[in-house]
């Protein structure tokens, strides 16, 4: 008897080889031969390259090679790609300047990279980089985004420095409602620019093979099909059944890792045309050059209601900012996954959004944990606060009002998606029990006693994860399909070998699949080992973003193990000399009806790969299912967090004294991990809100580019959070689940600023709300 | 990092031959910040002369009037000793609130001390308690040992061995750490001696300063409310991204009157 482990909070398998320091990351890859790659990258913003001369670094000592993006286009390689299509408002393509892989006639963004040094150790490299000399004309640098459109073109051919000009939802119906509204709120928001900061940084090792024309590349990818189709069909690296893309390990991604980017690339075609295994790991530095930054809008918006406070209209007009270049993922994250967020958990008749995107001489811009639904909740977080309070009415009971009820469901937004299922206001009242919200005003007064100011902010959000299904993705501009692979293999002991397209860099995948599939076929956790990130391994797989992995990875390895226990039940029915539709499965054990007869799961596995007794006559030996999972919609994640900070009038500190956040995430499989996932986001988002910012000057020097200027949040900065969960299972997978990856940075941005601002009693504050702007606002208001 | 040469000297008289005879010779003591601008390239010395090896340069000496520090203390030395925080709890405090447990184990005041980063903890400490910079030469007061922005009296080659700090009658550090570094975006050590006050603040500016009118005001009337009403000039201070003059200036005065505060 083996009792499903499903709902437990099952310790992690893979921290035991993460925490004694066996885990296996691309950097702990050493090939024999190998030779390192340092890249010249651009110091400036902004400039045309009049000339790269290599020839002292080429003969500085230890140097292999010396590469330039002029050597690339001999090569005919292609550029990189961007794999999303939007449409302006005219129907016209998004502008896509070509992205070359290493820049030749032009840089646009400091740390773009210009030349790859290979040399036998990186210290050889990295001295011989500093003498590859090259010789710039510097343009003035696009940066600020508020300016972008009205600036000098970076590209000649992109007027206003503009990719595209989009829009969704009813123009002429949210401008007239909002037109007749009784009370109308307005805001002007700025959604401050992120850098990742993955733990590990990229990092790149490929192998050639000249006898078998194989191309192996380890990298820091959450991705590696999406890498191997990417490389092969765009950038013709290699043919795609020569292409293996192993991401072993890997130290945490949030978005950053999802992409193609240049050095990565560079390595695989160095090493093929060298012919030696070429070794690449970015140092920090380079990281915040040249990863993928996240966020940075500004917005307008207004949200129109009637005298009680009903939301009859929503307009909202934000500028994006996508860096020098259309980054993988870059166009559709505040088109696609931000446009259609913006109902939230509201029944807002009418919304209309407008999305200009624009180019800086600024790293490239793309998905960050959340990816445009942060941005989203931030706006309808925001001034749904500040109508509340420009109503007088409580924050809670306004949100309430306007609150999509569990009989709406289907309940189809203005804004294209439709929801399937969510009990809001149950998220919204466990909340506000959990925070004690009716006690606030105590806590209030008591604070002042000290000279503390107090106060509290709600958010109310949504996400859309599961990106889904292929068919409307593609229709709406996604260059590839959105399912997920996932391949149950029996051994013949009974033991399971799980094969999934998602891939795990830090969510714990290797436990929770595991306990999922375990829990179908009723054998032990321990028993099931999952492989990921290796497309020598695996089928094809779509990888890991969006918090997609358990929804739509999950439910592929959910359907490949009923196929297991379908042709288990037959194999059963033999072996009892039974009929198959009376054999049931339960718990491991394959019954027949009417007996007393059973056999275990091991059993049935045996004599599957050893079939002395078997159908052979009318089954395959071998006990090994696969399933691809294409879902029917969304998953829409819900919930409610609630922010209570103390702020410090004399030095603006804030302190975040109390965080509550309410999930409803679907089915859960292991709560632990759950809450580690909302543990994590919320701290990224109060990150996001207190501390971290990606600042440049106005020559487009980044400013903040080592942790001494960019602040990340540390354990004394955070609270102890209060986590609580509702359940309402998702209704088009098997599993039930929603996905639970980005909820903590989606949801918490707004909870803090609406805190801070109702503490000071102000209408905005910027993120991050540093001590300094605090105690600016403090002064301000008196 | 370039390639330099390594030295492990075991003695003082070894240290400064090695100094004399190198092309471009650096001391390094906990090497936090040498390391890492060596790291990023910004500095690039012919010779690297380790002091860790001179057992001379650690030690902790106490009498009744003084507390001696050899500058290759660590920071973590410094927080844990005893002998320190029976008499100068504020130093024991200022160490152990140093970067964090990686610094601290590494890190030395005199390292910190020669280095003198305007943000750095110490020099508040060194100059709130008029302490006397002992190096192989000569000893110099505090007030004439910080010159400006990572400048100090130190002549090329001359070495700390020791800091001797006055033991005082009270004494505080408060400081308001910048929220990504944790080095001191204003920092300020309040000493009173008798009947007279002195108050260093560091981060605030190119380098470590004393406020005179604070001091002032203290020695009338030994407490916060002697410091309403004052402010510091904000000309001077430093004006970044992370915070303004004018919000350091203020901070200056918070933090003094919360230092103050502390000694009730």
């Amino acid at each position: 008897m083996t009792a499903s482990s499903i709902g437990q909070s099952v310790p992690r398998k893979e921290d035991v080889r993460f925490i004694t320091g066996k885990g296996r990351y691309t950097d702990d890859i050493n090939l024999r031969g190998q030779a390192y790659a340092c890249f010249v990258r651009s110091p400036v913003a902004h400039a045309t390259i009049k000339q790269v001369n290599t020839a002292a670094a080429g003969n500085s000592p230890g140097v292999i090679a010396v590469l330039t993006g002029a050597d690339l286009a001999k090569d005919g390689l292609g550029t990189l790609p961007c794999g999303w299509m939007v449409l302006s408002k005219d129907g016209s393509a998004m502008k896509q300047p070509p992205h070359p892989i290493m820049a030749a006639d032009k840089v646009n963004y400091m740390g773009e990279p210009i030349a790859i040094v290979v040399a036998d150790t990186y210290a050889a490299a990295r001295n011989a980089a500093e003498l590859v000399d090259v010789e710039f004309d510097e343009l003035p640098a696009v940066v600020e985004l508020a300016k972008a459109r009205e600036s000098d073109p970076i590209y000649p051919d992109i007027p206003h420095n503009t990719c595209y000009e989009w829009e969704l939802g009813d123009r002429s119906a949210t401008l007239a409602a909002i037109k007749a509204a009784a009370h109308v709120t307005r805001i002007k928001i700025r959604n401050n620019r992120l850098i990742p900061n993955a733990i590990e940084p990229r990092a790149a090792i490929a192998d050639y093979n000249p006898g078998t024309e194989e191309l192996t590349l380890y990298t820091t990818s959450q991705n590696p099909h999406v890498v191997r189709l990417i490389l092969t069909a765009f950038i013709q690296i290699a043919p795609e059944h020569k292409l293996r893309i192993v991401a072993p390990d890997v130290g945490g991604g949030f978005g950053s890792k999802i992409f193609v980017y240049s050095e990565e690339t560079a390595c695989a075609w160095a090493a093929k045309r060298l012919g030696m295994p070429i070794k690449w790991t970015a140092e920090r530095s380079e990281s915040f050059m040249a990863d993928a930054h996240g966020r940075d809008h500004i917005t307008e918006a207004a949200l129109a209601m009637d005298a009680d406070g009903h939301f009859l209209g929503l307009h909202v007009k934000t500028r994006a900012n996508m860096g020098a270049y259309l980054s993988t993922f870059a166009s559709s994250v505040p088109t696609y996954l931000y446009g259609t967020l913006l109902a939230g958990q509201y029944k807002t008749p009418n919304i209309y959004v407008e999305v200009d995107s624009c180019f800086t001489n600024t790293a490239p811009v793309d998905a960050y944990r959340g990816a445009g639904r942060p941005e989203a909740t931030y706006v309808l977080e925001r001034i749904v606060e500040m109508a509340a309070r420009e109503l007088h009415i409580d924050p809670a009971e306004l949100r309430r009002k306007n609150l999509i009820q569990p009989a709406d469901f289907p309940y189809q937004t203005p804004v294209a998606l439709t929801y399937d299922i969510g009990d809001y206001e149950a998220s919204l009242n466990k909340a506000l029990a959990m925070a004690d919200y009716q006690g606030f005003a105590a806590r209030k007064t008591e604070a002042a006693t000290r000279g503390m100011l107090r106060g509290i902010g709600l958010s109310c959000y949504i996400e859309a994860c599961g990106l889904a299904p292929s068919q409307v993705a593609g229709a709406l501009g996604a260059g590839v399909g959105l399912w997920e692979s996932g391949e149950v293999r029996v051994n013949p002991t009974g033991t399971v070998t799980v094969l999934t397209g998602s891939h795990s860099h830090g969510q714990g995948h290797e436990t929770t699949f595991a306990q999922l599939v375990a829990g179908k076929l009723g054998i032990p956790v321990d028993a099931v080992e999952v492989i990921h990130g290796d497309t020598g391994k695996l089928d094809f797989g779509m990888g890991t973003y969006g918090s997609r992995s358990l929804a739509v990875g999950g439910s592929a390895l959910s359907r490949a193990a009923d196929k297991v226990i379908t042709k288990g039940k037959r194999i059963a029915a033999h072996l009892m000399d039974g009929k198959v539709e009376d054999v049931d499965f339960d718990d491991g054990s394959f019954r027949l009806r009417n007996s007393n007869q059973a056999k275990t799961f091991q059993e049935v596995a045996f004599a599957a790969y050893v079939p002395h007794n078997y159908p052979l006559d009318e089954l395959e030996p071998g006990l090994a299912e696969k399933a691809f999972y294409d879902p029917a919609n969304f998953t829409y994640p819900a919930g409610t967090h609630i922010c209570e900070v103390e702020i410090d009038p004399d030095t603006g500190v804030t302190r975040i004294v109390k965080f509550t956040a309410v999930d409803d995430f679907g089915n859960v499989i292991n709560p632990m991990i759950v809450e580690g996932q909302v543990h994590g986001g919320v701290a990224q988002g109060i990150g996001q809100a207190l501390l971290e910012n990606c600042v440049y000057d106005e020559f487009g020097q980044l400013q903040t580019g080592s942790y001494m200027d960019y602040c990340m949040p540390r354990a004394d900065d955070l609270p102890n959070f209060d986590v609580g969960m509702t359940i309402t299972p998702c209704t088009h997978n098997p599993i039930g689940a929603k996905g639970c990856g980005e909820a903590g940075a989606i949801g918490s941005p707004p909870a803090v600023i609406n805190a801070i601002t109702h503490a000071l009693g102000i209408a905005d504050l910027s993120m991050p709300a540093t001590p300094e702007k605090v105690w600016q606002a403090i002064r301000g208001a008196k | 990092m370039y390639d330099f040469k390594y030295h492990r000297p075991m003695n003082l008289t070894a240290a400064k031959a090695l100094f004399s005879a190198s092309e471009d010779a650096l001391y390094l003591a906990g090497g936090h910040t040498l390391l890492p601008s060596m790291k990023q390239r910004l500095r690039a010395p012919s010779d690297l002369i380790d002091l860790a090896g001179i057992s001379e340069l650690n030690r902790i000496d106490v009498d009744a009037t003084a507390v001696t520090i050899g500058a290759l203390t660590t920071h973590d030395e410094v927080a844990k000793s005893s002998a320190v925080s029976a008499r100068i709890k504020a130093l024991s405090f200022l160490a152990a609130n140093i970067g964090d447990v990686q610094v601290r184990n590494r890190g030395t005041i005199g390292g910190s001390l020669a280095n003198n980063d305007p943000a750095a903890d110490y020099p508040a400490g060194v100059l709130g308690l008029g302490a006397i910079v002992i190096t192989d030469v000569r000893e110099i007061a505090a007030d004439d040992f910080f010159k400006g922005m990572f400048e100090t009296g130190l002549h090329a080659g001359e070495l700390i061995t020791a800091v001797r700090f006055p033991v005082p009658d009270a004494a505080a550090y408060v400081k308001f750490p910048n929220p990504a570094s944790r080095y001191a975006t204003v920092g300020v050590f309040v000493a009173r001696f008798g009947k007279t006050v002195r108050v260093a603040i560091t981060g605030a500016a190119a380098s470590v300063f004393r406020a005179p009118a604070m001091e002032a005001a203290l020695a009338g009337k030994f407490a916060a409310s002697a410091l309403d009403g004052i402010s510091i000039d904000d000309a001077d201070l430093n004006d970044d991204m992370h915070a303004s003059a004018a919000y350091r200036a203020h901070l200056c005065v918070v933090m003094a009157k919360r230092a103050v505060q502390e000694l009730g």
